[in-house]
């Protein structure tokens, strides 16, 4: 059993924590007990030396009840059966003179999207020690531009339980790694930095073998050497192309986040009473999708324990679902699509992404290169956010090109790029043929908890986009 | 409850003793607890209540020059142990680094004032949900206004560092926090904004009646907005946004990125950086101030630092380890700065807006567009259009874009600084931007 660690250290009985459950959430529409049993491991390359080693072990559980749309939650990493009990009287002091009935379906799944493997012992200490100072050395001695190389390691096992009242019992362990890779390069007194990272739910050795850190490098000096010769940026509208994979952050801010359960249940988001309309250009479709095998974003059950599934947003233009946990599921009639998440223990459950991937379609990037006067093409990003209410998103260019006249010209300077994410997707005017996954590095945030998500698509056209560069 | 100076002590003794048993020539602990009890209202009801109660432990162990660390939320002595015996093994497997050590011993922190951070008041929940009522009947009183979130916050903590060079040093922190967020509507549109209040002590919170008219105010004026043609113009940064802009610069400033050369701000010491207006201040002392601390994350003291005076650059913000690196000694800021703000200009706000006669008014920006490496600036950003310091219409769908270099030199402030975070600036225009709209 995996969550040993809660029974067997304290004294803390299991038939114990499962009366508190029932007895607590007898009169309730839905909650559950949570615990989890997290290590994690960091370890960090900076400026020629190995910078830190952390190793975190984190015990805790969050107990939480919920009465038609009010939620009470209590959470304590003191394991013991005082704190349990003070956590119930906690809740129930929250929901007094309730009447609901407790809903017990929860759907069953056995398919597993990645192994119970503990990816921070797989590997030594030393190992790992090993490829960081190899990148130090690859890098620094593969031009003598770069002035500064940073890598890190980040390695993570979580083991969960979800105890429902009457004693059912649902587990998952999941294990995630990352690797990244940051230089930085000066050249005739510029500086210019660039970044590139991969990651998921496997081993470590799955992503670094056959030397696999060296094409990390490769695309970290890559991208810092392009921005070295890049020019300011323009200001205004214009025509943007984004380049397949990670550039998928534009749908996860611009269109993803409108469309959680949550923002619609409570009417906050623009897209709220859109099912069933046209929001898209024609040729757009979107998943959420938590069941690809090993990716970052993929989870067996959602944290609320119900099975992970493909969820389709958008078809051919049209809003067909909203992501769901139970609460707004239930609250809006209908059935959890298994987006449920929350960041740690810390945290109350919200209806989050897990891997959204717009799919592709029939033209190339060259036709839409080639289409354009004046425009920029966006190969990558740093990081985006978006105002739920009025829809305008924001993401920053960490490696774009300027088009002029169909033709691919010099690097820009980084840029943010804003647009307006129900309007967006009607400027959609060409979608590519060639979809593809991010390498498996992205961090949502929302109500200040980050959960990992991945992120898909093809190369895309979008006929007007604001450019925020300095040049006019 | 949290747990008392004399539960964390015993813990922190503990640890310090196994790593020293173990072979370590050098650690230092932190133990922490915190407890903290919020609850939530939407559209004047109850929609959440949520309490913490948590419990934190970290430690480094030195061996020599090899260090490493370990981090937990189980505070149980077998597994404390258990952890230290790993940290150890894991130290011992680590490379040196020769800018590895504990602080100077003649920088810790000695005197330890009282700051009067700790207010013992308890608001139960009982109390939070009148003042969210009142809150929300406030910010719901105009018809636009067809969405409110409010919440309120207690936080209680204590918090303990101890050394192997006998430093132990703990305070307790309380603090209250109330935030209401509104969305207005009307034909053509949907807005959002928000107004915040945080204290250490609950006295001093904002009357919820005046945060809730505050909060419905700031979302309905921003209904019906335009997008702007692109040109260069002045941006007026409302103080919520400045001291954004101050905390770039904090960033720029820290000892780890000018020692790793990456910050636009290396080399710039005793070096002009701001226009001869601009004074900066770090100061930790402040009583009941959100950001004081008689110590930084390492137990060296924290003194008030001038860090620019008169638009030149006179301090970084140091830390043990990039301090040696750098060959200067720390001088407490491990863990960032304490209450950092700029000093008051010379006009009031009226006269900051009517010193331009076109600019934008900025309240909100979005998007992470501050690159610290080559001082690159843009944003998306949502405000008004002033014209001869009058207020026109709301402005969104915009990005703003410079370089710090060029906007440190070309601010102006007004002379309305007040302390309502732990970073903190009077209204600030940046003159020359770029603004990109249409």
């Amino acid at each position: 059993m995996s969550m040993s660690n809660f029974f067997d250290k304290s004294d803390l009985v299991r038939k114990d924590a499962e009366n508190i459950v029932s007895d607590t959430l007898k009169n309730c529409d839905d909650g559950e007990l949570y615990l989890e049993d997290s290590k994690s491991e960091s370890i960090v390359l900076d400026d020629n030396k190995i910078k830190s080693s952390n190793y975190s072990s984190d015990l805790g559980f969050g107990f939480r009840a919920v009465s038609e749309e009010v939620v009470a939650y209590s959470y304590s990493n003191e394991i013991s059966k005082d704190s349990l009990k003070s956590s119930a009287e906690n809740l129930q002091s929250t929901l007094k003179s309730i009447k609901g009935t407790y809903n017990n379906e929860i759907p069953k799944s056995n398919k597993k999207f990645y192994n119970d493997i503990n990816p921070i012992e797989q590997k030594t200490l030393n190992s790992k020690l090993e490829v960081l100072n190899k990148v130090n050395d690859y890098l620094r001695k593969k031009d003598g531009a770069v002035k500064q190389v940073t890598a890190n390691f980040l390695g993570e096992h979580k083991s969960i339980e979800i105890i429902r009242s009457g004693g059912e019992a649902i587990t998952d362990i999941r294990p995630l790694i990352r690797f990244n890779v940051s230089v930085m390069l000066e050249k005739n007194g510029r500086k210019e930095s660039g970044v590139y990272g991969i990651g998921g739910r496997q081993s470590y050795d799955d992503y670094l073998k056959n030397d696999n850190w060296k094409s990390v490098c490769e695309e970290a000096f890559r991208i810092a050497s392009v921005n070295l010769e890049s020019k300011p940026a323009p200001a205004g509208e214009m025509k943007v192309v984004l380049g397949p994979g990670w550039p998928a952050i534009l749908i996860h801010e611009a269109i993803g986040h409108g469309l959680e359960g949550d923002f619609n249940r409570k009417k906050t988001s623009a897209f709220h009473n859109l099912m069933g309309q046209k929001v898209a250009s024609e040729g757009v479709t979107i998943v959420d999708d938590g069941t690809i095998d090993n990716r970052r974003g993929s989870l067996t059950i959602d944290d609320e324990g119900t099975p992970t599934e493909r969820t389709v947003l958008i078809e051919n233009g049209i809003l067909k679902n909203f992501m769901q946990d139970r609460l707004n599921a239930r609250l809006m009639n209908t059935r959890s699509t298994g987006s449920g998440r929350r960041e740690n223990y810390r945290h109350v459950i919200l209806p989050r992404m897990r891997n959204t991937m717009m799919l592709s379609g029939k033209q190339t990037q060259d036709e839409m290169i080639k289409s354009v006067d004046k425009g920029i093409f966006a190969v990558s990003f740093g990081g985006g956010q978006v105002d739920i209410t009025s829809g305008k998103f924001v993401f920053n260019c960490t490696e774009a090109y300027e088009i002029v006249n169909g033709k691919i010209g010099s690097p820009i300077k980084g840029a943010t790029l804003i647009g307006d994410g129900p309007s967006i997707l009607k400027e959609v005017s060409m979608v590519g043929n060639d979809m593809k996954m991010d390498p498996g590095i992205g961090t949502c945030g929302k109500a200040g908890q980050g959960v990992p998500v991945g992120v898909a698509q093809p190369s895309i056209l979008i006929d007007k986009m604001t450019v925020g560069g300095t040049k006019l | 409850m949290i747990k008392d100076h004399k539960f964390l002590d015993a813990k922190a003794s503990f640890c310090l003793d196994i790593a020293k048993k173990l072979g370590a020539t050098e650690a230092s602990v932190t133990i922490g607890h915190g407890v903290s009890e919020t609850v939530n209202f939407r559209n004047k009801k109850l929609d959440e209540s949520n309490r913490s109660d948590d419990l934190a432990f970290s430690i480094d162990t030195y061996i020599g020059k090899k260090k490493s660390s370990i981090s937990s939320s189980n505070l149980l002595d077998d597994n404390l142990k258990n952890l230290i015996e790993k940290c150890f093994e894991t130290t011992k497997n680590t490379p040196e680094d020769e800018f590895n050590s504990l602080p100077d011993k003649n920088l810790l922190a000695k005197n330890i004032k009282n700051l009067n951070l700790f207010d013992e008041t308890h608001v139960k929940n009982e109390k939070k949900i009148i003042y969210l009522k009142e809150l929300e009947d406030t910010a719901s009183e105009d018809k636009k206004i067809i969405n409110t979130e409010s919440s309120f916050t207690e936080n209680k903590s204590n918090y303990l560092l101890a050394n192997s060079d006998g430093f132990c040093g703990s305070f307790k922190k309380s603090s209250f926090s109330a935030s209401c967020v509104t969305v207005a509507k009307d034909d053509k549109s949907m807005e959002r904004d928000y107004e915040y209040s945080s204290k250490r002590f609950f006295s001093e919170i904002k009357d919820p009646k005046v945060l809730g008219k505050l909060a419905s105010h700031q979302t309905i004026r921003k209904l019906g907005p335009d997008k702007i043609g692109s040109e260069k113009l002045s941006i007026i940064f409302d103080k919520r946004i400045a001291k954004n802009i101050l905390n770039a610069f904090a960033g720029a400033i820290s000892s780890s990125a000018i020692a790793r050369g990456t910050s636009f701000l290396k080399d710039k010491i005793n070096k002009q950086v701001f226009s001869d207006r601009i004074n900066i201040v770090d100061k930790p002392d402040i009583i009941k101030g959100l950001g004081s601390r008689n110590f930084d994350a390492e137990g060296v003291k924290s003194e008030t630092l001038n860090l620019v005076e008169q638009g030149i650059l006179k301090n970084y913000l140091i830390d043990t380890y990039n301090g040696k690196k750098l060959n200067l000694k720390s001088n407490g800021r491990a863990g960032g700065t304490t209450n950092l703000y700029l000093e008051n200009g010379k006009v009031n706000f009226e006269e900051l807006l009517k010193s331009n006669s076109k600019c934008v008014y900025v309240t909100e920006t979005i998007g992470h567009g501050s690159n610290l490496v080559t001082g690159d600036y843009s944003v998306g950003a949502t405000g008004f259009l002033v014209e001869d310091g009058e207020f026109k219409y709301p402005v969104s769908e915009i990005t703003i874009a410079g370089n710090f270099k060029d906007m440190f030199k070309n601010i102006f402030l007004a002379n309305d600084l007040d302390f309502e975070y732990s970073t903190n600036s009077p209204t600030m225009m940046i003159e020359g931007m770029t603004v990109a709209g249409k």
